[in-house]
This record gives structure tokens, sequence and C-alpha cells, in this order.
């Protein structure tokens, strides 16, 4: 059975598994059913218990599904804390459901799949030594990978039922009430941790930071949570993120944005009340500073900044040049702690911002957003799982949701090292190419065949060279040489999902 | 002809290959290679360091080659420099470049 990309999917495979080959970007107006979590009746005037110890060998239990969040990012204490005690007291055979999968986890997920702990994941994505154990065939059951949106979308539908979430907070009171915004472990919008909070059966959440009750701003409200566990340290403030991002001074990044930035202010899109997501890579996190100027130049104001948040778009938002931030996740610490100031800065959750299926998810509004690329290929599709060596060191984040936006345009450098970013095949699929329009390198751009109103737009721009996807693709090569592709087992590892939960590729076990 | 002493050329900055000629310990072409992008381009690396060394005719050397992402034409450049350091020549050779 092929999709409509033409990857050709194991029908065994799409039976276990109950897929669909992914057909289109287009969604429909078809009706589909919430599930609803089992809640247990609490009337304990507080939630606070001594021993992890004892909630886990009551909460958790064979076969499970366990969540966390991963706002915390490189600095998270919780998971590894947690996972440690399932796998002590010898619970076998869950599914780890995390928003998704940072480096500071990977030794502890590979030690939990040693042990037998963790026997199905599901995720965003992997990076670093997990990837590789993964890639090479460390975990018997494939990895199923989901965007935030699909994410949202599979744990509202029930395709993910989490038994139980642990969520590390850094503030609480004793009866569950609790934001991201205050407390040493800060880390602004927990746009994807609000997801488990209303649909796991059991809530437990950890944090360093008890205060009086009630707690307001609430994000997480104590009639979702079960349990509040106190702990040393839910994680490290210097590497939740830094303290501003910071704009790159790569030329190559610098010319790259400021291409996007012609391409964007040269477009219909670009007028009062535009909405935009830029992402934290170098080039677009240069491209907000490129298009202030323009904005400033042109008296344009945008009415909303999607996504993940940097400093940067804070900047535009006290300026006055962007109306709201609506926000899942803060990258840096001034974007963390702008959210509990300024009620302009809107925490969102995964669902408001990308889950294709509900009554209207913020990335419908979108009109213009930069995404990045591990690969691309010449029929557009893009890349951001594995590597060009088969190897997954990536995550699909909000891409696949993003990209559904008016104007989606791809920022990757030709080459990164001697690794072509343009390529004839690539070695996975996460985003369909239908929804990308633009591509921007540093040699110049290619544009979708199927948006000739873009073209006509963007070739009267001055200086900017533009090229047929092939053309960057032979381009490359001509650079780098002829790059050996990798060689597989036929043995899944890891299943692609488009966001409205199709299958768009499976990722099979690297021979290296 | 075989190389006789230990010389090298090259760094370890990226998109660098650092080469390293030293007496064969036996009697061909030895090829020790590091590289990051060793499953992409592993015999392409190989290949072009074979070719530049068969330029000058050398038979017998033991190559120890770091690579970090760098282009056909670096590599060519600093085994070319190399062969000359171990031979002594201090004028470029031209023909070879």
């Amino acid at each position: 059975m092929k999709n409509s990309i033409g990857v050709e999917l194991p029908e065994n495979l799409m039976n276990q598994y109950h897929y669909q080959p992914f057909i289109t970007t287009k969604l429909d107006y078809s009706e589909i059913s919430r599930v609803a979590p089992v809640v247990r009746i609490n009337t304990n005037q507080s939630k606070v218990v001594d021993s992890l110890i004892d909630l886990i060998k009551e909460n958790v239990k064979d076969g499970m599904t366990i969540s966390f969040h991963h706002h915390l990012r490189e600095g998270d204490q919780i998971f590894n804390y947690v996972m440690q005690v399932i796998i002590n007291l010898g619970i076998k055979d869950l599914t780890l459901a995390p928003s998704s999968l940072t480096n500071v986890m990977n030794e502890m997920v590979i030690k939990a799949i040693k042990a037998g702990t963790i026997t199905n994941i599901t995720s965003s994505g992997m990076r670093g030594t997990l990837g590789k154990a993964v890639s090479r065939g460390l975990l018997k059951n494939p990895v199923i990978f989901r965007s935030h949106g699909g994410r949202a979308r599979a744990i509202a539908t029930g395709k993910i039922k989490i038994d139980v979430a642990f969520l590390g907070v850094p503030n609480s009171d004793e009866m569950g009430n609790a934001n991201g915004m205050s407390g040493k472990a800060v880390f602004g919008s927990m746009g994807y941790a609000l997801i488990d909070a209303r649909y796991a059966n059991r809530v437990v959440l950890l944090t360093d930071n008890l205060v009086d009750y009630p707690n307001t701003p609430a994000s997480i409200n104590q009639t979702q949570v079960d349990y509040v566990v106190k702990v040393d340290q839910v994680g490290d403030p210097t590497k939740i993120g830094s303290g501003a991002t910071r704009f790159t001074k790569d030329p190559k990044e610098l010319k790259i944005a400021q291409m996007i930035n012609e391409v964007i202010v040269s477009s219909p899109y670009f007028k009062e009340g535009f909405s935009f997501q830029t992402g934290s890579g170098g080039a677009a996190l240069a491209v907000t500073r490129y298009l202030r100027q323009a904005m400033l130049k042109r008296k344009i104001k945008s009415s909303f900044a999607l996504g993940g948040i940097t400093n940067s778009t804070i900047e535009l938002l006290n300026e006055g040049l962007v109306n709201k931030i609506m926000d899942v996740q803060d990258f840096d610490q001034i974007a963390a702690t702008s959210m509990r100031d300024n009620k302009n800065q809107q925490e969102i959750d995964a669902s408001w911002y990308a889950d294709p299926f509900n009554k209207g998810a913020m990335v419908t509004k979108l009109d213009v957003v930069i995404l990045s690329a591990l690969q691309v290929d010449t029929s557009f599709n893009v890349n951001v799982l594995s590597g060009s060596d088969g190897i997954i060191r990536g995550a699909i984040g909000g891409h696949q949701d993003a990209a559904t936006a008016k104007l989606t345009i791809i920022s990757a450098p030709l080459t990164r090292g001697r690794i072509a970013t343009i390529v004839p095949k690539m070695t996975s699929i996460s985003t369909p190419g239908a929804s990308v329009d633009v591509v921007v390198t540093e040699y110049g751009i290619a544009i979708n065949p199927q948006r000739q109103d873009l073209i006509s737009y963007i070739s009267k721009i001055p200086g900017i060279p533009l090229y047929s996807i092939n053309e960057l693709a032979q381009k490359a090569v001509d650079i780098v040489g002829e790059a050996q592709l990798p060689e597989y087992f036929n043995r899944p590892v890891g299943l692609v999902e488009y966001r409205d939960g199709t299958l768009i590729d499976v990722i099979n076990q690297v021979k290296i | 002809m075989e190389i006789k002493k230990t010389v090298i050329a090259g760094t370890l900055e990226s998109s660098d290959i650092q080469i390293t000629l030293s007496p064969a310990t036996g009697d061909n072409l030895e090829i020790e290679l590091e590289s990051d992008v060793l499953n992409q381009f592993g015999n392409q690396i190989k290949k072009v360091i074979t070719e530049t060394l068969q330029k000058f005719q050398i038979t017998k050397v033991h190559v120890k080659a770091i690579d970090q992402g760098a282009l056909d034409c670096v590599i060519r450049a600093r085994t070319i420099t190399a062969v000359q350091r171990a031979l002594g020549q201090t004028e470029p050779a031209w023909e070879e470049l």
C-alpha cells in the first residue's frame, strides 16, 4: 500500500496499528469524539504526599501508559527521578508518552528499555544516544512520532490513553493549582502539559516550590490533580533555557534571514494584522529583527505571533508591533517570565495551538511561518527527524502543524559541512511538500510550483536568485559530491504520523 | 616510492582534514580514516587520498586521516602538502594542483 507521497507502507503494519495511509493536508468537516478521563473523587484537604514510591506502587501497573512534558528541556530533573523509582519497583511493559524527549533523559530511557520497563514509546522526537540506539533496533516495537498538534489529537481521541501523568511545575499549592511562570524552574507557558492534565486518569504534580493556597493564576487547577509531590529540585534553571536567546552572527544564517525577510515583505500576506511564527532556529530568529525594521518602515502591525516564543518576540510585543503572543512554550527566561506580567501574552495549550481535530486551532489562522529542516527533497517534502545517515536525531515539534500556514517558508542551508540539505531522496519524511511553499538557502530560493501566485511576486525581488528545487539539489551535489545512502534492515523502528493520524512514513533500522 | 618519515598537514577545524603520513607497516597504502561523515563519504575520501598519493607514485605509506567534513578539493590539497613535506619538496607541485 502506498500513501499519496509514494511511500510504500507495509500492509501488516497498517493493520496491526489500524493506520490509514496519508492522503492530503486538507481537513474536512467530519465529526470525531473526544474521550474523557477516569476521575477519582477527592475531598482531601491537601494532596501533598511524602512518598513518591508509595504513590507509584499504588498507581503505576504493568502495561500502563505514563507521560511527562518537556518544558524543562535540558534542565529537566523530574523524568530521571521518577523513571528510576519506576525501574527500581520492577514495573514492566510501560508505554512512554511524553510531549518530547530531551538529551538529559536519554540514558534513563535506554536503561528503562533494557530493563523491560518501557516497551513502547510515542514522542515528538528523540536525539543523541537514544536516537542512535532506537535507530539500531534497541526497542522491539516502533516508536510512534507525532507532531505537537498530532499528540493533542491522539490524546483527545483516545489513541493515547494516559494512565498517569508526572508533571514537573515550578510552583503549586497543596491542592494542585500551578503555573509555569514563577519559581526557580520557571519555564513560562506549559502548553504541552495542559493536555496531559486534562486527559490523564491520574495527574501527579512534582514541585520544589509549595506556595500558599490558592495559587493563581492556575494554568493547571486542582480539579485535575490527584497528587502533589515535593521534590528538591524540579530543574536546573541554567539549562531550561538561556537568559535571552541571542541573535546569530553566522553570515550564512544572516544571508538566509535577509532573503526570508524579502520573501515575506514582498508577499501579499505582509499587511496590517498579519500573523507569524518563527521558532528558535538561528536564521528564523534573525528574521524577527529584519521584520521589525520592515514593520516600522511600512507602518504595519502584526495581530499575533504564535508558537515557541523568545525574547525577540517579546520585544516586538513591548514595542507595540505585535498585538498578542499566543504562547505554547517559551525558549528563554525573558519570554518565560514576561507571561506573568503581560496580559497580551496568552498561554495556549497544544490543542488550541495545533490540534487538527478541534473546532479551530491557531495554526489555521496563521499567515506566515518559518520552519527549519534536516533535509528537503525535490518534491518539497521536509525531514526533521532523521539525519543523512538514517539515524533519528530530531523532533517533528509543531512542524507539520504550522506548515499549514498560508505562507510556509523552510529555512535551510544548502549544505551543512559536507552534508547536503536539499536532496533527491531523504532518509524519512516528516512534513508533506503540499504544505511547503518556499525553500530559502544561502544560494537562493525555490518556490513550490503549485504556488504560481508566489512566483510572480517573488521573481520581481531584485537580488534574490530563484531556482527550481532540482537546480538547488544539483548545486548541493556539485559542492559536496554524491553521498552514499544508508542501508536498512527490513524492520520498522519508527512510524511517522501526519497530524491527522494517517501514516506518512516508516523509519527502518539502520545497518550501521 | 615509500614515505620514510612522519609528517602532518591540515587541522581539526570543521570542513578540514588532518592527514598524517608515516612509514607503512606492510607493503601497501594503508588508510586509517576517522570521519563524521564516514557512512556517507568514507569511500569517496579514501578514493581521493589514494588517487592523490598515486600521482606522486607513493605506493608504501600509512595514512591517518581525521576528517571534519572536508570537501574533495581540501582533501586533495592536504594530501599533496603532506606528501611534499614528507619528500622535502618546497616548490609547489604545479602539475598535481
